[in-house]
């Protein structure tokens, strides 16, 4: 059977391409700190030696729309070309091109629907920075197969809270039963206290400080029930009105496991919005 | 009240560069346009097979007209949508985040909850 090699949880910030490969002038003065901490934070997926990643993340209005939009959704594909237009223009993003692992996607739809999960799929999904800018952080040569696991985190109504959690513990389980010798890391992006078109945004720091400090503490400590406990739909317009997006790390610490703490764990205050990088390694952690 | 309507005005044009430069220059034209032309296309559908009903109030016109997004996010226009489009009109008319900050002053007498966005 499959092996997971590491889960991975990480806000994606879609300017970091642009901080991390601007010069002189134009390069931001946190953009030195933050290239050594995503360094930091790659070396936790490469030593972790993964063969196929799971890519969790959410379309930002690229592909999916409105009139048809699916809550979790499954890209099943030979390829994927990645990034658009107006992530180009807006962020400087790269087009991209990577590989897809149709065996992974084929066996994740046919358990979770077996599941009770009604994954939709996708064969043709053209992926975007929600799961590009992963890529470029922990894995910028970009070489190995992905299986994309789109969630609704964007369009309301959305599935509640407790429904990522439970797809996240799904995915694990269902990853560990794929006939394969492969290692395959679980990846996903989500975002932390934000605030997107509204009067809190670009601020000096995340619109929510306070929530950011406690859903740092609840992903590090695996601390599921406590999350669980106080975020709901409601709850999370407080901190920011695109929080929503922490629910995919509550998907991720589905994935990790109740009451599994983080192997390695980082954070960084930026203007607009605070990053934090988390690495789990269920098997043990290849450092030891 | 045609929340999606605007929402598709907002995705519709900002996935396209040519549309994103003719809403900045001739917003008039380019709202009575779309309305005419585009509103009631299905994007996965050819265009013989349209819907019949889409269009905007009289109100949604106006703030899609004057480049209001402050009118937008109070009739429920996907935040994104909005910010995303109106950056790629106007953010190289202003300084590094100068746009954005004061996209975000101008909306400092609302509270939440903020107005809804279903559609």
């Amino acid at each position: 059977m499959a092996e997971i090699a590491a889960v991975i949880a990480s806000t994606h910030h879609p300017f970091y391409y642009r901080a991390s490969t601007s010069t002189g002038p134009a390069r931001p003065p946190f953009a030195d700190e933050w290239v050594s901490k995503i360094e930091r934070f790659r070396e936790t997926l490469t030593m972790a030696e993964p063969d196929v990643l799971v890519m969790v993340g959410s379309d930002h209005f690229h592909q999916l729309w409105l009139d048809n939009m699916p809550q979790f959704l499954v890209g099943k594909a030979p390829w994927f070309d990645a990034n658009f237009y107006n992530e180009e223009r807006e962020f400087g993003l790269p087009r991209m091109k990577l590989r897809g692992q149709e065996d992974l996607a084929a066996h994740i739809l046919r358990d979770g629907l077996d599941r009770d999960f009604d994954l939709a799929f996708s064969n043709e999904l053209r992926i975007d920075h929600s799961v590009t800018c992963p890529i470029i952080t922990l894995r910028p040569q970009a070489d190995l197969p992905i299986v994309p696991v789109y969630t609704n985190i964007f369009a309301p109504p959305l599935p509640q809270p407790r429904r990522f959690v439970a797809l996240g513990k799904a995915l694990r389980e269902i990853v560990e039963s794929w006939d394969s010798d492969k290692r395959v890391a679980i990846i996903g992006t989500g975002h932390l206290s934000l605030e997107l078109g509204g009067p809190r945004q670009f601020g000096e720091h995340g619109p929510d400080p306070e929530f950011d400090r406690k859903a740092v503490d609840w992903i590090a400590s695996g601390d599921l029930q406590g999350c669980l406990a106080e975020v709901t739909l409601d709850s999370l317009h407080a901190p920011g009105n695109a929080t929503h997006g922490f629910m995919d790390f509550m998907l991720m610490m589905g994935v990790a496991g109740d009451g599994c703490k983080a192997d390695y764990v980082d954070s960084l205050d930026l203007f607009h919005t605070m990053e934090a990088y988390f690495t789990w390694y269920p098997n043990g952690d290849p450092n030891r | 009240m045609s929340r999606y309507l605007l929402d598709k005005f907002l995705f519709t044009v900002d996935r396209d560069p040519e549309l994103v430069e003719r809403y900045r220059e001739d917003p008039a034209g380019t709202v009575e346009w779309w309305e005419a032309q585009r509103a009631n296309v299905i994007l996965n559908c050819v265009d013989a097979e349209k819907s019949t009903w889409l269009e905007f109030t009289d109100a949604e016109r106006r703030a899609l007209t004057a480049h209001d997004h402050v009118a937008l996010f109070e009739m429920g226009a996907h935040p994104f949508l909005t910010l995303t489009l109106f950056i790629a009109m106007f953010e190289r008319d202003h300084g590094p985040l100068e746009y954005q900050i004061a996209y975000g002053r101008a909306m400092k007498h609302l509270t939440l909850p903020y107005p809804d966005i279903a559609t």
